[in-house]
């Protein structure tokens, strides 16, 4: 299965992943061995195998509606690389 | 020129009316809470966290579902909706895709040249609201961003209609409808200032006649049924003077301007977003199991069709009135509240102050139906004086004013200013004639048959009664005096 560097380009601009033109051969040869791994499960004919969405064969693991306030949001602020006051803080983001 | 036709489809979000968020026992109703005082764990995605599915947000998604008259998927499935933004701490949104909850439902309601029209729904899904992002305090712009998880994982449906809305004023009436279905079966308050509904619209233009689709685009930042109508009539024109002046258009994402009244393309979308969806392996899939999906069925409260319909049998009110009634559950629920103690027979009577006085006041005051302080078993009661001849039309408007101000008893406010109708006919006899004395050339004139000139004599009665001569007996002791 062909993967260009372009592709590469492409899914690193998704994942965030600043890659050097190195790194772009290094994983467009990894993807392609994925890919291909990939390709010779579509050979088996799985037309009538619906498809896996989950493992457990479990369904509906519910929550009843109780609120219960986890009462220490400071902490997860701390976690935060920035803060300000009680916010969050990021670079600028405008659409 | 050529006739085109506007073809729409909304995309709506809902939030869903419970107590704690859909993943995680957050409370919700954070609006207007010190940021990030709602957030736990989860729902700020920190490592490690599972989420876990709350049942009251999946039955609510079920009764919208119900009212809608869709298909229930027996089994559906939740995805990941992958995409960096500081507004999603996950960088993934919790939702689903390739098999929501529920397809193919139907809303049917009325135009307002009394036509119906119905709408079909494409689909509903179920998700996670984001966080909010600020990116200035008062007027003063930031040079970075502000993060508040609040309103993160809060429960949305998003409700996709098909493309058959075909003009402004379809849309409008679709999004009322839409939200009184919601609000009745209790799935949602619908506060749009609080943005607990949200619509974005997908607007195409054609020519009449023609079947195929036109290039759409989508709209976004419509905040009130009033933007989505504005918006999609300044759509449509764009759209038509660009065909008309051969132009191409392109689908894109634009945003409206409600101060400017236009939309503009938003640029920064244009690059076609790929959101790599794939069922999300810490979920269980969700399955609308029959014996669930009925007891969800007979614990839905009365739609606003039936009750419109019950209202016009139980309390004999034009269709006029009870499609005001229904229009907001809340204010069903006042009317009927009110209806208990004013007696079925005075319901008329009821429902004219309401729909005049009663939403006068609360459009004019921006108020809440739950705020109005005026309680309604007092309003029934002040409908049942009118109708006993106590207090004549007029009058029960001042005192409808008072109860405003006061918030106390029609009965108490009557009694303390004296305001009640004066039926008393030695007293009323006294008034006409010194208002026939007054109004010497009226009186004539409706001697010798001009009917209409009674006015000025009424008029005179209720000023020197102070609008307390009971205007019945008014009207029959004038004839009287002057022998007509």
């Amino acid at each position: 299965m062909a993967i260009e560097e372009e592709d590469v380009r492409k899914i690193a601009k998704l994942a965030r992943l600043d890659l050097g033109p190195e790194e772009i051969k290094l994983f467009q040869s990894q993807l392609v061995k994925i890919l291909d791994s990939m390709a010779e499960l579509s050979a088996l004919d799985t037309d009538k195998v619906p498809p896996t969405n989950s493992v457990l064969g479990a369904v509906n693991r519910l929550r009843e509606d109780e609120p219960k306030p986890f009462g220490e949001p400071e902490r997860l602020l701390d976690n935060a690389p920035e803060r300000e006051g009680p916010y969050f803080k990021v670079p600028k983001v405008i659409e | 020129m050529k006739q085109y036709e506007m073809v729409v489809g909304l995309e709506v979000h809902v939030q869903l009316g419970t107590k704690t968020k859909l993943f995680c026992s957050c409370p919700t109703g954070a609006f207007g809470a010190v940021a990030n005082t709602h957030v736990c764990p989860v729902c700020t995605g920190q490592p490690g966290v599972l989420p876990v599915l709350n049942r009251a947000a999946v039955e609510l998604a079920f009764r919208a579902a119900l009212s809608l008259e869709c298909e229930l998927a027996e089994v559906s499935i939740f995805a990941r909706k992958n995409y960096f933004y500081p507004d999603l701490p996950k960088a993934y949104q919790i939702s689903q895709y390739e098999q929501p909850f529920a397809t193919r439902g139907r809303l049917e309601f009325a135009l307002k040249d009394g036509s119906s029209k119905s709408v079909g729904i494409h689909r509903i899904h179920m998700e996670e609201d984001a966080g909010k992002l600020l990116h200035a305090i008062g007027s003063e712009e930031l040079d970075h961003s502000l993060v508040d998880f609040n309103r993160g994982g809060t429960p949305l449906i998003e409700i996709v209609s098909e493309p058959e809305i075909r003009g402004s004023e379809e849309a409008y009436a679709y999004l009322n409808a839409l939200k009184a279905v919601l609000q009745f079966a209790g799935v949602s308050r619908c506060d749009m200032e609080k943005g607990e509904m949200r619509c974005d619209a997908n607007i195409s233009v054609r020519e009449k006649g023609e079947t195929r689709f036109g290039v759409r685009s989508e709209i976004k930042n419509l905040n009130s049924f009033k933007n989505v109508r504005d918006a999609l009539e300044f759509e449509f024109r764009r759209q038509v003077e660009a065909v008309e002046a051969g132009q191409r258009l392109i689908q894109e994402t634009r945003l409206w301007d409600a101060a400017r009244q236009a939309t503009f393309s938003m640029r920064s979308k244009e690059e076609a977003h790929d959101y790599r969806y794939f069922p999300d392996p810490d979920l269980l899939p969700l399955a609308a199991e029959a014996e669930w999906i009925s007891r969800v069925k007979s614990g839905l409260p009365e739609g606003p069709v039936a009750r419109r319909s019950r209202l016009i049998k139980d309390f004999r009110l034009s269709s006029y009135d009870c499609e005001v009634l229904t229009s907001d559950r809340a204010l069903a629920d006042y009317f009927e509240a009110a209806a208990a103690s004013s007696g079925a027979e005075s319901a008329k009577t009821l429902a004219n102050l309401m729909t005049t006085e009663l939403l006068g006041r609360i459009n004019a005051e921006r108020v809440e139906i739950a705020d109005v302080p005026i309680a309604a078993p007092h309003l029934g009661r002040l409908a049942a004086l009118v109708d006993k001849g106590v207090l004549s039309s007029k009058l029960a408007k001042d005192v409808f004013a008072k109860m405003w101000e006061t918030r106390r008893a029609a009965e108490d406010l009557v009694a303390e200013l004296g305001l009640s109708q004066v039926s008393d006919e030695g007293q009323v006899k006294l008034w006409v004639e010194e208002a026939i004395k007054a109004n010497a050339r009226a009186a004539e004139d409706v001697k010798a048959g001009k009917d209409r000139a009674i006015g000025a004599i009424v008029g005179a009665v209720m000023k020197l009664s102070k609008g307390k001569a009971n205007p019945a007996l008014v009207n029959r002791l004038i004839k009287e005096a002057l022998g007509c």
